[in-house]
């Protein structure tokens, strides 16, 4: 049989462009799923000083925990139909029989991902950083930790939600596993703020985001491919 | 010169041996055991729930074999797992088609994943299947048939030697059903193999067209 010629087979390069080519323009198609985690953050972030109080000096002391917990909270509200849409209608199951590798499938789907919901969030927080009296100086900062922790959490949440996709209600299943896992981004992401809002160095804690980051990237897309296996079997 | 005659003498190319599945506590298959050889159609027939889809996804390498064992070419299928993929073309019950993508937009991601595609091929499969006009058309607004054909398409822009088909002819007109008959016996005469599970005869009278029943 002669009819497979192997040159003809696309590179990894290019087979991680055709899944963020087809993502992004699926995205187009539905912008108003695509838009709940932005608005959701916003929202989320607006509602503070409502409750609490609209005195800047306060606001300012809280604002880099606010920002952060609420860029978490809307990517994990991003990330439970990562994959489900795929597994429902039988697209997962052709890239599982696709003869490619199912790690790079998946975290060109994750990376498309990011730059849908993560990305904006990034964009956005200087934004709300203002309006919650965070000085100019510090946006930067938050940018860059926000970028850095947003990604690294999209990572860890696709391991996650390819695990729990084939689960029915498995949203809160998610929340339950992920969470724990991500405190330590928080926890390093919020601190990093809170320094360079105090004018210190936030050397330290940058670092370790982006140590976290390389790990997730490097170790996760293999541990997506396993859990989207075992999802996609039962 | 015909494929038939060629085949009835071949190696077969699919083998399962001794097949059985647990799904939960239901023993579902016993024992199946079977072999397809180029040029040959072997569909499965049995009552519903018998196991039909589940026996596709094993040999498809969608369900784990608990034991058994299933060759494509000689080889275990755990040994050969994504060589094996690159020669099957599997069509489920959901066609795996995106509801926002345009047909060409579907095809032209799935058939690319395995080689370069180039539009005029994917244009000429959909006028192959009679569905031209579908091709700019988001598969939302297809029927459900039109929906299976563009199913069907992305079969044979896969240019893979076997084919799984679970239920191929579901939603197709009579004129559907002949188109597609005449393309798999194409498929078959290219030395292909299809394994499939269909409720209706396909094929019929057709040589090397075998069934095996489930009970």
């Amino acid at each position: 049989m002669s009819q497979i010629v192997a040159h003809e087979a696309p590179g990894l390069g290019r087979l991680a462009w055709l899944v963020m080519q087809r993502d992004l323009r699926l995205a187009w198609r539905r912008w108003d799923q695509v838009i709940q985690p932005l608005l959701f953050f916003a929202i989320v972030t607006m509602l503070f000083p409502l409750a609490i109080s609209p005195a800047l000096d306060e606001l300012r002391r809280i604002a880099p925990g606010v920002l952060w917990v609420a860029a978490m909270l809307a990517s994990l509200l991003a990330l439970e139909s990562l994959f489900r849409q795929d597994v429902e209608d039988g697209s997962m199951e052709q890239w599982v029989l696709s003869g490619q590798p199912l790690s790079v499938l998946l975290l060109a789907k994750t990376a498309a991902h990011w730059l849908l919901a993560g990305l904006p969030l990034v964009l956005m927080a200087p934004i709300l950083g203002a309006a919650l009296g965070m000085p100019q100086s510090v946006w930067p900062v938050l940018a860059t930790t926000l970028a850095l922790g947003t990604g690294a959490l999209s990572v860890l949440g696709a391991i996650g939600a390819a695990l729990t996709v084939s689960v029915r209600r498995g949203s809160v299943l998610l929340a339950l596993l992920v969470l724990p896992i991500e405190a330590p981004v928080l926890i390093f992401g919020a601190r990093a703020v809170d320094l360079a809002m105090q004018g210190e160095s936030v050397a330290g804690p940058l670092n370790l985001l982006a140590a976290m980051l390389l790990l997730f990237l490097s170790l996760g897309p293999f541990a997506m491919a396993a859990a989207m296996r075992i999802s996609v079997e039962s | 010169m015909h494929a038939q005659a060629a085949a009835a003498s071949a190696e077969p190319q699919l083998e399962v041996r001794a097949l059985h599945l647990w799904r939960g506590e239901k023993h579902l298959l016993r024992g199946v055991s079977f072999a397809v050889r180029p040029g040959e159609l072997l569909q499965i027939v049995g009552p519903n729930g018998v196991g039909k889809t589940s026996l596709l996804r094993c040999v498809a390498g969608l369900l784990p074999v608990e034991s058994g064992e299933i060759l494509w070419r000689n080889r275990l299928l755990e040994h050969s797992r994504d060589e094996y993929h690159q020669q099957l073309a599997y069509l489920a019950h959901n066609n795996a088609l995106k509801a926002e993508l345009t047909a060409l937009e579907n095809l032209r991601f799935s058939a690319s994943l395995r080689r370069r595609v180039g539009q005029t091929d994917l244009r000429e499969v959909l006028a192959r299947l009679q569905i031209p006009s579908c091709a700019d058309l988001p598969v939302r607004a297809m029927s459900a048939g039109q929906k299976r054909r563009v199913a069907l398409a992305r079969i044979l822009l896969s240019h893979a030697p076997l084919w799984i088909l679970d239920e191929p002819i579901t939603n197709l007109d009579v004129a559907g059903v002949a188109l597609f008959e005449e393309c798999m016996a194409e498929h078959l005469s290219a030395g292909g193999l299809i394994l499939t599970a269909a409720h209706q005869q396909l094929l019929r009278g057709r040589s090397a067209v075998r069934t095996l029943e489930l009970r």
